[in-house]
């Protein structure tokens, strides 16, 4: 805190106001209004100023769109998610303006992005278009996986083709119902197995 | 302090450096005084280092802003447990962690491993040794924490807003243990290599320091995503972002580890991929950190550029050489002592799950790498965000969701008909059963319809393998179910702990595939104003403005904006998101405001506000609204998985070796046909 601030404490403790500043919205909780502009802060500078959020902003359209384009702020987010989480970023608002202008001129979803690439180059894309070399980017590792597991199921079809059939259990003498000693036995191997 | 501590970093180096020389040049397995100082050696860098660390700690504590990391990730003010966590905060203090963690748990591998494995001990001190003088010389030379500014500035920089957050405190060190401890079983892996040791002990002697490692790595991963939620306020917790990917590498290589190392213990197959997985696994924590200290990649978690990079490339690149060098030239010792059989094996039902394990790390490794490769061949910049992350690894992960169920339903070797219908009929009806029962429901998303009739199709092989334990032991035992089910999961940790993992694992996916009916909108208000949200469950939230408040509270000055919330008109109690202002001891601000955002949880959904700033200075707020389903799940998952985990590795277990188990194997069917019942 500084000396201004110290002093203005004191002068709001003297006139007998709360130590703890509380605008005068939050005092008339759940009374109605109707004034769109409401009462100045005591400290505005403390807060990032935002714009009244419109229509646009909440257009699905739009959100979809901002969410396949790249804030060029370098913060590797997409328009949507800066715009809405980095409220000291300048780029992310005006892009979205820009989206919002694009669309009011009567661009389809498809035209914005063309313009935006236009503009940007490709590297506006949260992700690159599957074309071209690009394709490698989108296929190869799923490739790779067919092509391995593939190749494993070949192999294992194969040996078990090859695979000798199983030696038939030599003849012996006739298996008989187990007695109660060998139930026990049997009681105590699967214990120590389980164990 | 910044004397000692600078001397502890080249004590610690010097004695690393003869210790590895020791073990390397001194014949230790000939000469006992060489394996010992060897092993030794260890203690010694340990508590060099732990010297080193308080020395730094000292510095922080003490706000000695004549040392350039105190003075530029710490403030006056700033509080006690965030000027404790500074430690890690910034490039240079972040590698004396993570030495002196490596160099503790390399002293603790030496004293708690068995006798039985001694000879690989001098070997394990060796590496361990070499990596952690990798990370001093990059102190010592290229990032140091004792470093002296030709002046004293009044008061430090501070330490950044979104870093003050009780997760700073925890993610970072136990992401940090998760990476560090990976080189525990690297060592193991490449003293069994080194001394030609290549039977199953090496794998018993570090089995426990994978899971270990595993669970750090799933807790920090974790932590990373629940602090991204409630700190960033972006309202979700995964953006794939190069550095959360480097993390997840690791821990996919090691959790194929984990499975395809019981085919080892069990058959004597896959040697040389265990090997491979492990060194890999050892790698991708290396390329993790440089990807994070090296700026080659952009990304939000990024430190601050400089010669750093350089030393982790070239760490990268030798210990890569050199260890699969060393795997190729002891590949004639790795021959499996089985082969696969059949198709419809337990073997096999591994091995796919280690291909889609690995086919995920290498797609997230493509991915993350694909910028830097495009630009090479067609000179394009590019980005590779969420969309094609999540186009490309959903169904992989789906594969593998699918195969964490059939995998403990296939018997070892060959499956026959009748095995795989009695094990898979209850299952794959659970599985039928949620996608019908969701699809009645409404539910219409083609991918969270997929995942969630996986998770019920898992859920029915866990809850079956449980079930045929317990029943097993209350027929055989008499045991009641609460006991039989402690005793089957306390007599066979590994198994039903694994199947607790699998239980933690779907429960993710549940919550991953949740993200699918996420509800955003954004509002300005003025106090008295309301704005409804819809939840994709059919209530309706009513948030009503109530007013900002201003304060100043510790070594900031607060804006906070409350919101009175309804469901369905029935109130639920009131929310505050803040801007915080922070300012170091002399009232002066040191970053922009940051946000603190307010989540109501409940099992099926958060409720999740930020207040994103006011109109024109006033008490008008624009508040960001998203309804997130399933959230809380992400975390309760966590806390099985961990649980699982630490159930598999508790102590005192009845694990029995591979060898011990084969004959017991042995000695138990021959008696039983051709003895018991003849006699």
């Amino acid at each position: 805190m500084n000396r201004r601030d110290l002093l203005r404490g004191a002068l709001l403790s003297l006139a007998g106001l709360p130590a703890v500043r509380r605008v005068a919205g939050a005092q008339t909780a759940g009374a109605a209004r109707d004034s769109t502009a409401g009462d100045p802060l005591f400290r505005p500078d403390a807060v990032q100023r935002r714009a009244v959020a419109t229509a646009g902003d909440n257009d699905p359209v739009v959100k979809d769109l901002e969410k396949k384009l790249k804030c060029t702020c370098g913060c590797n987010l997409d328009i949507y998610v800066c715009r809405t989480t980095d409220f000291t970023c300048q780029y992310s608002p005006a892009l979205h303006t820009e989206v919002l202008d694009l669309r009011s001129a009567g661009k389809t979803p498809d035209e914005v992005v063309a313009a935006f690439v236009a503009k940007y180059g490709e590297q506006i894309l949260m992700a690159p278009p599957p074309e071209g070399f690009n394709l490698a980017g989108y296929l190869v590792p799923g490739v790779g996986v067919a092509i391995v597991g593939t190749l494993i199921g070949l192999v294992l079809l194969r040996r078990a083709r090859l695979a000798a059939p199983a030696p038939a259990i030599p003849s012996g003498p006739a298996v008989t119902a187990a007695s109660a000693a060998d139930r026990e036995k049997l009681r105590r191997a699967l214990a120590d197995v389980q164990d | 302090m910044t004397l000692l501590g600078q001397f502890s970093l080249w004590l610690a180096l010097f004695t690393a450096l003869w210790g590895a020389g020791a073990a390397f040049f001194g014949r230790p397995a000939l000469r006992p005084d060489m394996a010992r100082t060897a092993t030794r050696s260890t203690y010694g860098v340990a508590a060099a280092l732990a010297v080193a660390a308080l020395c730094l700690w000292k510095g922080l504590f003490a706000h000695d802003f004549n040392i350039e990391y105190v003075a530029q990730y710490t403030s006056r003010n700033l509080p006690t447990s965030y000027v404790f966590a500074a430690f890690w905060a910034g490039q240079k203090g972040s590698l004396l962690f993570w030495a002196t963690i490596l160099s503790l748990f390399g002293a603790a591998a030496q004293t708690v491993t068995s006798r039985r494995h001694a000879a690989l001990l001098p070997h394990v001190a060796a590496v361990t040794n070499l990596v952690i003088a990798f990370f001093v010389i990059t102190m010592l030379f290229a990032a140091n924490p004792f470093e002296r500014l030709l002046f004293t500035p009044e008061d430090g920089r501070g330490l950044n807003p979104q870093l003050q957050n009780p997760g700073m405190t925890i993610h970072p060190p136990m992401l940090y243990l998760g990476y560090i401890s990976i080189t525990i079983p690297f060592a193991f892996a490449m003293a069994a290599l080194l001394a030609k040791r290549l039977d199953t002990g090496w794998i018993h002697a570090m089995r426990k320091w994978t899971i270990l490692s595993w669970l750090f790595l799933s807790a920090g991963i974790t932590l990373g995503m629940w602090w991204a939620y409630v700190e960033l306020g972006w309202g979700g917790y995964w953006a794939w972002d190069p550095v959360e990917n480097a993390s997840l590498l690791p821990w996919l290589t090691m959790t194929a580890f984990l499975h395809s190392v019981m085919i080892q213990e069990k058959r004597g197959m896959l040697k040389r991929w265990n090997a491979g997985l492990i060194v890999t696994s050892f790698i991708l924590s290396i390329f993790g950190t440089f990807i994070t200290r090296s700026g080659i990649i952009a990304s939000v978690h990024s430190f601050a550029q400089g010669s750093v990079g350089a030393f982790f490339l070239t760490f990268l690149v030798v210990s890569s050489v050199l260890s699969f060098a060393l795997l190729y030239i002891r590949w004639p010792l790795l021959e499996p002592e089985a082969r696969l059989e059949s198709m419809a094996s337990r073997e096999a039902a591994f091995l796919f799950n280690n291909l889609a394990l690995v086919g995920i790390a290498f797609s997230v490794l493509w991915g993350t790498l694909f910028p830097i490769i495009s630009e090479a061949v067609r000179g394009t910049k590019i980005t590779v965000g969420p969309p094609f992350f999540n186009r490309v690894n959903v169904p992989l992960g789906l594969f593998l969701v699918a195969l964490t169920g059939i995998g403990p339903l296939i018997a070892w070797r060959k499956a026959s008909a009748r095995n795989l219908r009695r094990q898979f009929i209850i299952p794959v009806a659970t599985g039928v059963l949620t996608g019908v029962v969701l699809l009645a429901l409404g539910i219409r998303n083609g991918w969270a319809l997929t995942a969630w009739a996986l998770c019920g199709f898992v859920a029915g092989t866990v809850t079956q393998e449980f079930w045929r334990g317990i029943r097993a032991r209350t027929r055989m035992h008499g045991e009641s179910v609460p006991v039989a089910l402690a005793h089957l999961v306390s007599r066979n940790r590994r198994r039903y702990g694994g199947y607790i993992v699998h239980v933690g694992i779907i429960t993710y996916i549940v919550a991953f595939a949740g993200l699918a009916f996420k509800v955003t909108k954004e509002v300005t208000l003025s106090p008295g104003q309301s704005a409804d949200v819809r939840s994709p469950y059919g209530h309706t939230y009513q948030l009503t403005h109530l007013g900002v408040s201003q304060y100043s509270q510790l070594n900031r000055f607060v804006s906070a904006a409350s919101l009175e919330v309804k469901r369905d008109g029935v109130s639920i109690g009131r929310m505050t998101s803040e801007k915080r202002q922070h300012l170091d001891s002399f009232g002066r601000k040191t970053f922009e405001p940051s946000t603190e955002v307010a989540i109501r949880s409940d099992l099926r959904e958060d409720l999740y506000v930020v207040y994103a700033g006011s109109v024109n200075g006033t008490d008008q707020a624009t508040y960001a609204l998203t309804i997130n389903p399933l959230v809380m799940w992400v975390w309760l998952g966590a806390g099985i998985l961990i649980a699982g985990g630490l159930i598999t590795m508790w102590p005192g277990g009845t694990v029995i070796s591979a060898r011990r188990r084969s004959e017991t194997e042995a000695g138990y069917e021959a008696p039983l046909v051709g003895a018991g019942v003849t006699e």
